[in-house]
């Protein structure tokens, strides 16, 4: 353990990154999941249809051949991306396809009378979306994006396979040049469950917080 | 008087099932009109209509003298666009049986944010309106609370209030107690029959309330089978119908015989 120790400052490194990447991956899957979430529902059936493509694709394939496919095959197209940059797209790209689905399904399960309501009051389509369904969506949304979340910090671990220096990465460095197996992958693992376990905590404090206006008695100003 | 609605030989059908049949129905401008009939007998479906949330298979709606569902387009009738829908809604308000509140907005953000984005009205306005509509339907105090936390008959008549923000020139509420304990009914339909003597808006109401039908209408429509069977007065239609159809369904629902 003493030795695993000595690695410290790789270990932190390959926190860092891991947390970088994770946050990162993060924001392109949150804008990917509303960008192709609500094409959904566009009127035009061509954005429709792409939206599908774009869905089935994405969610159909491994999440490491898209890796890989980013990192070795677009360089042979001219395309050459960071590590860094293909990990955080292949990531981002690949969980927003779950998480369109998440933001579908969301929309989706706002009651047909509330489409009605809006309608009765002459809402227009943008803004029935824009403040009658979207906010009763959102809500809804934010536990199964957390799971996504967590899903995302595990899938960043592949991104060690595009030589990303991130904790998997490291602790294979670590246990190539110290010939230890169970300490290294012991911390990590500490460190993805801590990791983890904030990213829930987050979550959990974005859902109340929302929540926490609904139930509101006194309104605030406005 | 001006007919404010007509329906001309329109017919409705959900798949194999033929809704309204020819029907021609029309209602004078300020009328106040009870729908009553045997449910299924496509009431609902009427004020549906009229709400742009139903399509019609055959025939003409006219509202305020402009095709409601359809269009001229070069001297040519075509089906309305949602422009022009948009357009002929400005003039109709609904009030539904479930009472479909915006659940994430308070009870004066319901009333304040359609005159906000669809009427173009300054917040303040918006606000002061909503609490004199709030005070109309005796919910002054409770303007900061959301949905959930209104009874039935306060969320409907917060519903109601939300109507008439929008200034309809035509208001229909569908069974707007048929979804209350019974304990809560009255307290809505008093609303409603102070807006029947106090407002010129053209209503047209779907009930089973036939005590409330009395007070509020000025004509009563008996429906059976989507079809108009009988119309008339109040006073006509309760105390003598002339059809054995509204009798039997009079008789059936209030357990006399007229
Ligand atoms: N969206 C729909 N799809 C299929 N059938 C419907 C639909 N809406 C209403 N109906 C049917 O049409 C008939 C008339 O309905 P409705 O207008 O609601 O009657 P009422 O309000 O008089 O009870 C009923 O038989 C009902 O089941
Ligand atoms: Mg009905």
């Amino acid at each position: 353990m003493d030795q695993v120790l000595e690695y410290t400052p790789i270990i932190i490194s390959g926190t860092i990154t891991t947390i970088e990447l994770t946050v990162a991956s993060a924001i392109v899957a949150l804008i990917i999941a509303f960008t192709v979430g609500l094409s959904r529902f566009s009127r035009f059936a061509a954005v429709r249809v792409a939206a599908v493509i774009y869905l089935e694709f994405f969610r159909g394939t491994s999440a490491i051949v898209q890796m890989f496919f980013m990192f070795y095959v677009l360089p042979l197209l001219g395309i050459h991306l960071s590590p860094l940059l293909a990990g955080i797209i292949a990531c981002g790209f690949n969980l927003g396809s779950y998480g369109s689905e998440v933001v579908r399904g969301a929309i989706q399960a706002v009651p047909r009378t509330q489409h009605e309501a809006a309608t009765a009051l002459n809402y227009t389509s943008y803004q029935k979306f824009r403040y009658i369904l979207l906010p009763q969506a959102i809500p809804v949304m934010i536990p199964t994006f957390g799971n996504l979340l967590i899903e995302l910090l595990k899938l960043t671990a592949v991104a060690s396979l595009i030589t990303i220096s991130d904790l998997t990465f490291m602790a294979q460095i670590i246990r190539v040049q110290t010939a230890l197996t169970l300490e290294p992958f012991l911390v990590i693992m500490v460190i993805y469950f801590v990791i983890a376990s904030c990213l829930v905590a987050i979550t959990d404090f974005i859902a109340k917080k929302i929540a926490k206006g609904r139930n509101l008695t006194i309104r605030k100003g406005i | 008087m001006s007919r404010i609605i007509e329906f001309q030989n329109v017919s409705k059908a959900y798949g194999d099932l033929q809704v309204l049949k020819h029907l021609d129905m029309h209602v004078e401008a300020g009328e106040k009109l009870a729908l009553i009939g045997p449910s299924g007998s496509g009431k609902t479906t009427i004020l549906r209509i009229l709400m742009t949330l139903e399509t019609i298979n055959s025939g003409h709606v006219m509202v305020e003298g402009d095709y409601l569902w359809h269009q001229k387009v070069n001297d040519e009738l075509v089906p309305a666009s949602e422009k022009h829908l948009r357009k002929m809604r400005e003039n109709i308000g609904m009030v539904f049986q479930q009472f479909n509140l915006f659940p994430h907005l308070t009870a004066i953000a319901n009333i304040e944010q359609p005159q906000i984005l669809i009427k173009g009205v300054d917040k303040s306005d918006a606000t002061n309106k909503a609490r004199e509509l709030l005070a109309l339907v005796g919910l002054e105090e409770k303007e900061n609370h959301y949905p959930h936390q209104l009874s039935g008959g306060q969320q409907q008549r917060v519903a109601i209030a939300r109507a008439l923000a929008m200034d309809p020139k035509i208001m229909l509420f569908d069974e707007v107690t048929s979804a209350l304990d019974p304990e809560l009914v009255e307290e809505v339909l008093n609303v409603l029959r102070l807006l029947a003597e106090t407002s010129d808006t053209t209503m047209l109401t779907v009930t089973h309330e036939m005590n409330f039908a009395r007070d509020f209408a000025d004509r009563v429509l008996f429906f059976e089978k989507g079809q108009i069977v009988e119309s008339g007065p109040p006073n006509e239609i309760f105390k003598n119908p002339k059809e054995e159809r509204t009798r039997n369904f009079l008789r059936q629902i209030i357990g006399e015989i007229p």
